[in-house]
């Protein structure tokens, strides 16, 4: 099958610290990629150099064949890449409602005159808008929650209300940054089965960055690790729990942890 | 008091809460502060007095009916904001801020030297033509206009900006664009509050659109309550009259309003309304969002032991 996101030779340099330095892979349409690596290793720089947050120094990304390179980060969301954030980013005093609701504009064109005039066009399209919102909430179970302010939710429930919001933008790509990080192992165990979930319903491909391993190895088609901000290996989980090079810098670190 | 003079307060009051509702959209809903707003009412005033006033008593009138002066002083404002936002917008916010208080006064100074407006002696002359209907008339449109842009997906994308600027982007809000739609909006109701202000004080002059202005709107802006239209009307209409009637102590009002502000921002730190509407709607939107606390406390409040670990 095609590669969804082909990341070419990818560096990104930090005054003289290259915090990612000529990163290569490509993420098939419907895969589930891992990406792992120590702290630093220069995982969530990669998701900020995708999404556009940061500019690149070298190299390409190329979303469906078409670079994305130079683009602001709302076009490249336009396009269908999104992500959720290794320290929260919600709308924190908005509604859980809200938050989702706000996500679905892209599912509207009318204007400022239709909304201010309240024109047929505007109450047809927002009348779509909120019931999209509704439907994600029920089908990622935060319907109960509807109109609790992000901020009084449980951390993990934050969590999950992030990749709703992403999912609000109908992407075709998520990255997903630490998802589990400071969640109890039923909360994680409970978003294994969601990210799959999430990709089979929603027809979607996803990148995933963690430092659980039983999540990385037990979802993850491919995984990809860095260290250093280099590629240091790249293959399925078997491969990469026995590669040592990878044990060496990671996961033995990660087990005496 | 006699009726004239509890119109007077209203009139005013009036045409402050035009300026503070703009303002509301930039500061309150976009999350953007500026001390440069005086600037667009001036702007405002200036112009629409250049329409209308006549050009037997000075050589810059036009003699144009007062509708005209009104559409200018908006359009001239709206126009002038697009152009500062084009070059402060993509500024990180406190720099933005700083910006807005620099256009502000050169403003005023640029006026203070324009001879043909009378430069810092001001200019008289212009006739009185703010009446309390029309004032009430454009308030209300200005109210239907801002909660109807407010409760769109224009409005929800200006206040995501507002709450997480990065997680906007993310979401495919064009943050620049909605800066832009805010502080030209904005721009066009102080203009707009500007051409009613000086055909109702019938003279202007630069020092009355000062930095103190631009200040006072944005008090009352964060007062009302950030993110609440009914909140910036409560406070436009508390906030104008209270010097007013304040007035008899001379010396003293000053600190009386010092202190009103003071203690209303000890006792609800999120301004008068703190975010909530006064509307059949809004009131039920806040009483939901009670019970959904309360709820969620007691729930964890029963699972003691499913606690959250730490990050
Ligand atoms: N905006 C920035 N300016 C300067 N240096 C940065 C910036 N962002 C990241 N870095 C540096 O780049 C390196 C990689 O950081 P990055 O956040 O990508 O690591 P990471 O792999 O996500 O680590 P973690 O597991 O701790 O999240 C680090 O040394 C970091 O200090
Ligand atoms: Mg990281």
């Amino acid at each position: 099958m095609a590669d969804i996101l082909e990341i070419r030779r990818l560096t990104k340099r930090f005054g003289g610290l290259a915090a990612v330095n000529d990163v290569s892979f490509s993420i098939p349409e419907g895969g589930i990629f891992g990406l792992i690596g120590p702290n630093g290793a220069g995982k969530t720089t990669i998701f900020n150099l995708v999404t556009g947050v940061y500019s690149l120094t070298e190299g390409d990304v190329r979303f469906r064949g078409k670079s994305v390179i130079g683009l602001p980060p709302f076009k490249i969301a336009d396009m269908g890449i999104t992500r959720t954030f290794q320290n929260i980013r919600l709308f924190k005093n908005l509604t859980v409602f809200e938050n989702v609701l706000t996500a679905c504009h892209l599912g509207a064109s009318y204007s400022i005159l239709d909304s201010v005039l309240r024109l047929p066009k505007f109450r047809k399209e927002e009348k779509a808008l909120v019931e999209k919102a509704e439907r994600l909430l029920s089908i990622m179970g935060l319907t109960e929650r509807r109109d609790l302010v992000a901020n009084n939710l449980p951390y993990g429930m934050q969590r999950r209300l992030e990749i709703v919001r992403a999912l609000a933008l109908d992407p075709k790509l998520l990255l997903l940054d630490e998802p589990a990080a400071g969640m109890n192992p039923d909360e994680t165990e409970q978003l294994m089965r969601l990210i799959s979930r999430i990709r089979d319903e929603f027809r979607l491909s996803v990148l995933v960055i963690e430092h659980h391993m039983d999540l990385i190895m037990g979802i993850c088609e491919r995984i990809v690790v860095l260290n250093f901000g280099i590629k240091l290996a790249e293959g399925c989980p078997a491969d990469i729990s026995k590669d040592p090079k990878v044990i060496e810098a990671y996961l033995g670190a990660t087990e005496e942890a | 008091m006699d009726w004239f003079y509890i119109q007077g307060i209203l009139m005013l009051a009036g045409i402050n809460l035009i300026a503070v509702l703009g303002l509301s959209l930039l500061t309150g809903f976009t999350g953007l502060f500026s001390f440069g707003h005086a600037g667009f009412m001036a702007i405002g005033a200036y112009l629409g007095a250049l329409m209308t006033v006549s050009p037997t008593t000075s050589p810059a009138g036009l003699g144009l009916p007062f509708a005209v002066g009104v559409i200018a002083g908006g359009a001239g404002a709206g126009i002038v904001s697009y152009f500062i936002g084009r070059i402060t917008l993509n500024l990180k916010g406190d720099y933005f801020c700083i910006a807005t208080l620099g256009f502000g006064e050169a403003i005023r100074l640029i006026l203070n030297n324009v001879q043909l407006f009378g430069g810092s002696r001001g200019w008289p002359g212009v006739p009185y033509k703010s009446t309390l209907p029309a004032i009430i008339i454009v308030d209300i449109l200005a109210v239907i206009f801002l909660a109807n842009l407010v409760r769109s997906r224009h409005g929800r994308n200006m206040i995501a900006v507002r709450e997480e600027e990065l997680a906007a982007q993310i979401a495919g809000v064009n943050v620049f664009k909605y800066k832009m739609i805010a502080l030209v909006v904005s721009a066009v109701y102080a203009g707009v509050a500007g051409v009613f202000f000086g055909h109702y004080m019938t003279f202007i002059q630069p020092k009355m659109f000062s930095m103190t202005k631009s200040t006072e709107l944005t008090i009352i802006v964060i007062f009302g309550g950030l993110g609440s239209i009914s909140g910036s009307v409560l406070g436009a209409l508390l906030l104008t009259a209270l010097p007013e009637i304040l007035r008899a102590f001379e010396i003293w009002r000053l600190v009386f309003y010092g202190a009103a502000v003071i203690l209303i921002m000890i006792s609800r730190p999120k301004g008068l309304m703190g975010g909530m509407e006064l509307t059949p709607a809004g009131i039920r939107k806040a009483r939901n969002e009670r019970k959904a606390r309360v709820q969620a406390l007691k729930e964890s409040k029963n699972s003691q032991n499913g606690e959250v670990g730490v990050g």
